[in-house]
């Protein structure tokens, strides 16, 4: 197990260079750190605080010149703003604000709880409800509430998250005026009433895709030799369905449920800044209002960082359901 | 360029795109499909509904003079007003003193005094430009790189699967946000962007099936019989994962619309004026917090967009249906 380990982690080492690489590429030579200082300050900005703030972000070396993208020849060969980065990067430094010179780690702190308390309870009552709708699906599949379940949630699906946000906060808040339709408080039983429409507005806006999902996997097992096996044997329906069928199931449910846990830090884009809720996304909204490339490249970053870590420990959890996973 | 000249290209375009995709369609496989589609009655009606959809959009690029589209053209009595009235109102909207409007709007007018219903029309043309242009890009690039991989394996297969893992290691919606604040707001850019996280999908889908293909006895008769590499991919290999990439355009199609609301809501998407579904969205958030709330706009844009998308993905799966009779 720990040689798999070992391995897996190695075959990552590349895939990080190649996310900082990428990072790097569009937030320094896409666009030049002169322009990120121009659009930031304005562009009547004088070219000694255009020069004052390089020097503040590390774009300048000692002598007070602009760093070479890659190779500086002259100086020393590595004393770059590539390999600067990169040693940043893989210190796992995530850089300043542009806009409030404050560390972007203390701000993601700052967001997870807020961002957590909506998208934990989302995923795990969305998790439950989609599984138990797409049991159902199968349990009466080929009949007509499985073709038109289906083409509800093809439905549910075609709807964007902004309509849902937008048009679900408008209804809901002339429906049920007893909850807020803007703000958080993080104080017990407040807290409940702030997250209630969001997490009730995400869970909505997810299930449609979800459900079709679980659906397709599993009707791929039930398809399988295991469960005619079972009928034969005199198993009922019931049972098949529930016993045999969701055991197997499951392990792919899981692989993808395990690959997306990391994200729910993240927060939601569209609906934290349209609930007014101080986390993850709603930071990054900020940063794209702002043009804080600081937080939205440590963010770009951080992001990959989360996949990655959640790509792991499927690959663990995968390899510790299935031994013969590791020999490969 | 003159107008008749950009038209010509325009249409020429199409007719190309046409040609082409009937030529792919030429093979035994894909007749055989078209039949069994030509029975799937929720398949055609959704064809003709994007069908339609996508002429409107088509109408709308092909310009009659500088400031006239075919589409303006053939609304060119609907008058503007000087600002919001209701759907099908006589007199303008919520002002002390209502004054008669101009003419009758069916889904009224917005801020500018524009006809809505026209301007949902408009939307088609956004829509088109933004599937139809990332789809130009992503597709020859994502389709050509995973039948590489597939067909040659080995270190091709091992460059191919390095470069679609690390950009999946970026989540894509902090991708396209990071990509849209280096380039800049504008369409064009947009596809590009878009691009970027599309052809990940596609690549990984069309490696997968050529791994399959050139594995099987007809693509070794032919090496047998001396065809050199490109002429195997070329008239063996596409011809036979071209379903898929078919398929998975459509699907993409509605997935790109549907992004591009959220870009146009986090504000690095259309630019402002653009006759955008997803812009139309975006400002009914202003809209619907007034005072009594103006609805026409958000739901005439969505109701559009709500539309091609469900069709699309109606679509999408009947094709698949149809290539694939046994596994759906």
């Amino acid at each position: 197990m720990l040689n798999y380990l070992i391995r897996r982690i190695l075959y990552m080492v590349p895939i990080l260079l190649g996310v900082m690489f990428i990072t790097f590429a569009l937030f320094n030579i896409v666009n030049t750190p002169r322009q990120v200082a121009y659009r930031i300050l304005g562009p009547k900005a004088s070219v000694q605080a255009i020069d004052n703030w390089l020097n503040n972000h590390g774009y300048l070396d000692e002598q007070g010149k602009e760093l070479p993208l890659f190779f500086n020849v002259g100086a020393h060969p590595f004393d770059s703003l590539y390999f600067r980065s990169m040693g940043r990067f893989a210190t796992f430094d995530l850089g300043r604000s542009f806009a409030t010179d404050e560390p972007v780690i203390t701000m993601i702190k700052r967001g997870a709880i807020p961002s957590l308390c909506i998208t934990l309870p989302a995923f795990v009552v969305g998790l439950f409800l989609s599984l138990s709708a797409s049991l159902l699906l199968v349990f009466v599949r080929d009949s007509l509430i499985d073709r038109w379940g289906t083409v509800l949630c093809v439905a549910g699906m075609s709807i964007p998250i902004t309509v849902y946000v937008i048009f679900g906060q408008w209804i809901a808040g002339n429906l049920f005026p007893w909850f807020p339709a803007f703000g958080f408080n993080l104080e017990g039983f407040s807290t409940a009433r702030f997250i209630a429409l969001p997490v009730v507005i995400m869970i909505v806006s997810g299930l449609g895709s979800d459900v079709r999902m679980y659906r397709a996997i599993f009707l791929e097992e039930v398809r399988a030799e295991y469960i005619r096996t079972a009928q034969a044997k005199g198993a009922s329906h019931t049972r098949v369905l529930l016993v045999h069928m969701l055991k197997n199931g499951m392990i792919s449910v899981i692989t993808l449920v395990v690959a997306s846990l990391p994200f729910l830090i993240m927060g939601t884009l569209v609906l934290e800044s349209f609930f007014g809720i101080p986390g993850l996304g709603n930071l990054m909204q900020n940063a794209i209002q702002t043009s804080d490339f600081g937080v939205i490249q440590a963010d770009v970053y951080f992001g990959s960082l989360l996949y990655l870590f959640g790509l792991l420990v499927t690959d663990i959890c995968y390899a510790a359901a299935d031994p013969r996973i590791r020999l490969q | 360029m003159p107008i008749w000249l950009s038209n010509l290209l325009l249409l020429a375009g199409c007719a190309a795109l046409v040609a082409l995709l009937r030529a792919f369609l030429f093979t035994e496989r894909s007749r055989r499909a078209l039949n069994r589609l030509r029975r799937d009655r929720v398949g055609i009606g959704c064809a003709a509904i994007v069908a339609v959809l996508l002429l409107i959009g088509l109408a709308d690029c092909v310009q009659i003079n500088p400031r006239q589209s075919v589409l303006d053209f053939a609304f060119r009595n609907v008058p503007r007003e000087d600002g919001y009235s209701a759907p099908l109102a006589r007199t303008s909207f919520n002002e002390r003193d209502p004054k008669p409007l101009k003419g009758r709007h069916l889904m009224g007018t917005d801020l500018l005094g524009k006809d809505v219903f026209l301007q949902t029309l408009k939307g088609c043309k956004t829509a088109l430009i933004i599937g139809g242009l990332t789809s130009l890009i992503y597709i020859p690039f994502g389709a050509l790189l995973g039948i590489l991989g597939g067909y040659f394996r080995r270190w091709v297969d091992d460059i191919v699967q390095y470069l679609y893992s690390t950009m999946a290691s970026i989540p894509g919606i902090l991708l396209l946000v990071a990509v849209m604040m280096t380039l800049g707001k504008g369409l064009d850019r947009m596809a590009i962007a878009l691009s970027l996280t599309a052809w990940i999908g596609l690549c990984r889908l069309v490696r997968g099936e050529t791994f399959k293909q050139a594995a099987k006895p007809y693509v070794e008769a032919a090496r047998a019989l001396g065809q050199s590499h490109w002429r195997i991919i070329v008239f063996h290999i596409l011809p036979n994962v071209m379903h898929l990439v078919i398929i998975n355009a459509i699907l993409g199609f509605s997935g790109l619309v549907l992004a591009e609301t959220i870009l146009s809501y986090l504000g690095v998407g259309a630019p402002v004026g653009t006759p955008s579904w997803g812009v139309m969205i975006d400002s009914a958030r202003m809209e619907l917090s007034r005072e009594p709330a103006v609805w026409w706009p958000i739901t005439s844009a969505s109701g559009a967009l709500f539309l091609l998308v469900l069709s699309l993905n109606l679509l999408g799966d009947s094709l698949r249906r149809a290539f694939d009779p046994k596994a759906a």
